[in-house]
């Protein structure tokens, strides 16, 4: 090789070759499309959410009725026939769902998760994984139809009257529904506590109950709020199972009277699924009012989010 | 699980069996009893293994193990990587229960109790023997927490303040920590969180203090402040420590035990003739460095 060509070879610019610059250029783009597209669901979301508000209506060129914030928002009344929107009666069915479906999905996956850990041989582990990977895989909407034909029938003689959709067995089915979310994300952060301190935990004569209670949960608590977090952001944006199970009628229940749930609600999911798929007609305030609970959940599950992201990055695990 | 086959042609316990150490093993919720002391001029080994094979799966890692470790030394077990140093003070906590493949035959004495007995509880035996790692592991809770957790899950009674004080003043930490007591023990630096790991160990007043390499993550200062604080625990304690630096058990040890290749113990004794004056060729070629 003479000097010149070493040079050339140097000198020779791979990154700007065609092929490099065409994945590049391919690249980009799934990227850009990919953001793009949830700028502009967002965009979507908050202009038709504008033009029912009285407030900011004006502003996005719509004229006719409106509602205003204050009365969406407080609300307790949701006859959209009826122009009542008080996104409240659906806001407390949701969050009947929220702390129903997470009295049973986060004790249960929590378990779940210990035993998976903690005291399941990898034999058993090998068969119980896939199986929780399955309970995930199963479309919504069979959730839904075992509500109604499975659970509410088998709450029957403990509830006597209970009416075949009722939110108790919405938030039954809503919670075995997110018991793999809850199980799985929480065993993947009690795997990952360092074998060196269940060693520290045994060799101080501690019980494999007491290590996985003392040492293994405290450990991983990031992990296992994260999954909460991510559990119940499900839980409020599940929307084929309670709006077959939960029956449709929007009322205002009080979510911490244990009673309130043999009763029928809508949940907000529940509720824009009912308005599309009813009579409403494009353009008017119902049908507006699509898009304002739909800001409205985007917002609660937003909060989430940041909530779960905070919650991760605070109680950072620290071993 | 390990198959902890006694050995058939000697009864349980051995020859030293004693009623109340039996029971202090099988019991699992055992008060902190004083040890039964037994000082004389020539006292019963607190630990006695005889013809211990150790084996994970089909490999042997021990063979035919014989030792008397002595009451309240230093006992340094040395050797070569692989040698089964670690997987022998494994034995005598039974930590080695917690791999599938391991399996144990032979007699291992705690006091004239085989801990190998099929009515040995690991957990009771764990509690009476205290353990300190290679790597520091202190558990993500505050340093009071750390030391108090054996009191707490053996329900000891007693002023757990006054003990947690006592443990780490005795593990030379306390003057470092004092003001500190509530904050984590994971922000110690290592030698610190070592010596909070020996304040842990030492709190429940176990019979045994088990020591796996303890110096070998540390830096040379941290070091020799664990290596003084050995010497210093052997006055109360029964000490026997796993390590691969000859010249830290040249320093801290009374008996040196001698691992080789294959598993043997091949040389015991006074630390002093083990590194002046050792029997076996092999034993002189290792410490002087021709071989491991």
């Amino acid at each position: 090789m003479s000097g010149d060509s070493l040079a050339d070879d140097l000198t020779r610019r791979t990154q700007n070759a065609p092929p490099e610059l065409l994945s590049r250029t391919f690249f980009f783009v799934c990227a850009a499309l990919s953001i793009a597209t949830t700028i502009g669901l967002i965009l979507l979301l908050t202009t038709e959410a504008a033009k029912f508000f009285t407030f900011s209506a004006p502003l996005v060129g719509v004229e006719g009725e409106t509602a205003t914030v204050v009365e969406f928002l407080t609300g307790t009344e949701w006859q959209p026939t009826g122009g009542e929107f008080g996104v409240l009666a659906l806001v407390t069915a949701t969050l009947m769902v929220m702390i129903g479906s997470s009295l049973i999905a986060l004790p249960l996956g929590v378990g779940t998760a210990i035993y998976l850990s903690e005291y399941a041989s990898p034999r058993v582990r090998s068969l119980l994984k896939p199986g929780l990977e399955i309970l995930a895989g199963i479309p919504t909407v069979v959730y839904g139809f075992f509500a109604i034909i499975y659970i509410t029938p088998m709450l029957r003689p403990f509830i006597p009257g209970l009416g075949t959709f009722n939110m108790l067995s919405a938030c039954i089915v809503v919670g075995i529904m997110i018991i793999p979310m809850v199980a799985s994300i929480s065993e993947d952060a009690m795997s990952a506590v360092p074998e060196s301190l269940r060693q520290a935990g045994y060799g101080m004569g501690a019980t494999k109950f007491e290590v996985s209670t003392d040492i293994v949960v405290p450990s991983a608590l990031s992990g296992i709020f994260s999954s909460f977090i991510l559990a119940l952001s499900r839980a409020i944006g599940e929307t084929m199972a309670v709006t077959i199970a939960a029956g449709s009628t929007a009322q205002f229940l009080n979510p911490l009277n244990p009673a309130t749930y043999t009763e029928r609600a809508l949940p907000m999911t529940a509720a824009m699924i009912k308005l599309i798929g009813g009579d409403v007609t494009g353009g008017g305030l119902a049908y507006r009012s699509v898009f304002a609970i739909g800001i409205t959940l985007f917002v609660i599950t937003l909060a989430m989010n940041v909530i779960s992201d905070y919650v991760a990055q605070r109680y950072q695990e620290e071993y | 699980m390990s198959d902890n086959t006694p050995q058939t042609d000697e009864p349980a316990g051995g020859e030293t069996a004693d009623p109340t150490n039996d029971d202090m093993l099988v019991e699992t919720d055992v008060a902190a009893a004083t040890s039964g002391s037994t000082a004389g001029a020539t006292p019963d080994p607190v630990i006695r293994s005889r013809d211990l094979d150790v084996f994970y799966g089909e490999e042997q890692a021990l063979d035919s193990i014989d030792i008397d470790i002595p009451e309240n030394r230093v006992t340094a077990i040395i050797g070569p990587s692989g040698c089964g140093k670690s997987t022998f003070l494994r034995c005598i906590n039974r930590m080695n229960d917690r791999i599938d493949a391991c399996r144990v035959t032979g007699e291992l004495s705690l006091r004239g109790k085989n801990v190998y007995d099929d009515d040995v509880d690991p957990v009771a035996l764990r509690r009476r023997v205290g353990m300190v790692f290679q790597e520091p592991n202190p558990f993500p809770k505050s340093i009071y927490d750390n030391v108090a957790y054996g009191l707490e899950i053996q329900n000891i009674e007693g002023d757990h303040d006054e003990i947690v004080e006592q443990s780490l003043k005795r593990a030379a930490l306390w003057d470092e920590v004092s003001h500190q007591l509530d904050s984590s023990g994971l922000e110690l630096s290592g030698g610190q969180q070592q010596r909070l790991c020996i304040a842990r160990a030492i709190a429940p007043d176990p019979e045994v203090l088990l020591m796996d390499e303890p110096a070998s993550a540390l830096d040379p200062v941290a070091t020799s402040q664990v290596e003084d604080l050995i010497e210093e625990l052997a006055e109360d304690y029964t000490v026997v420590i796993v390590t691969h630096n000859m010249q830290q058990a040249a320093r801290i040890s009374d008996k040196t035990a001698v691992f080789l290749t294959g598993g043997e113990l091949v040389e015991f004794g006074d630390t002093d003739q083990i590194f002046e004056n050792p029997e076996h060729q092999r034993v002189e070629d290792y410490i002087t460095g021709k071989f491991g």
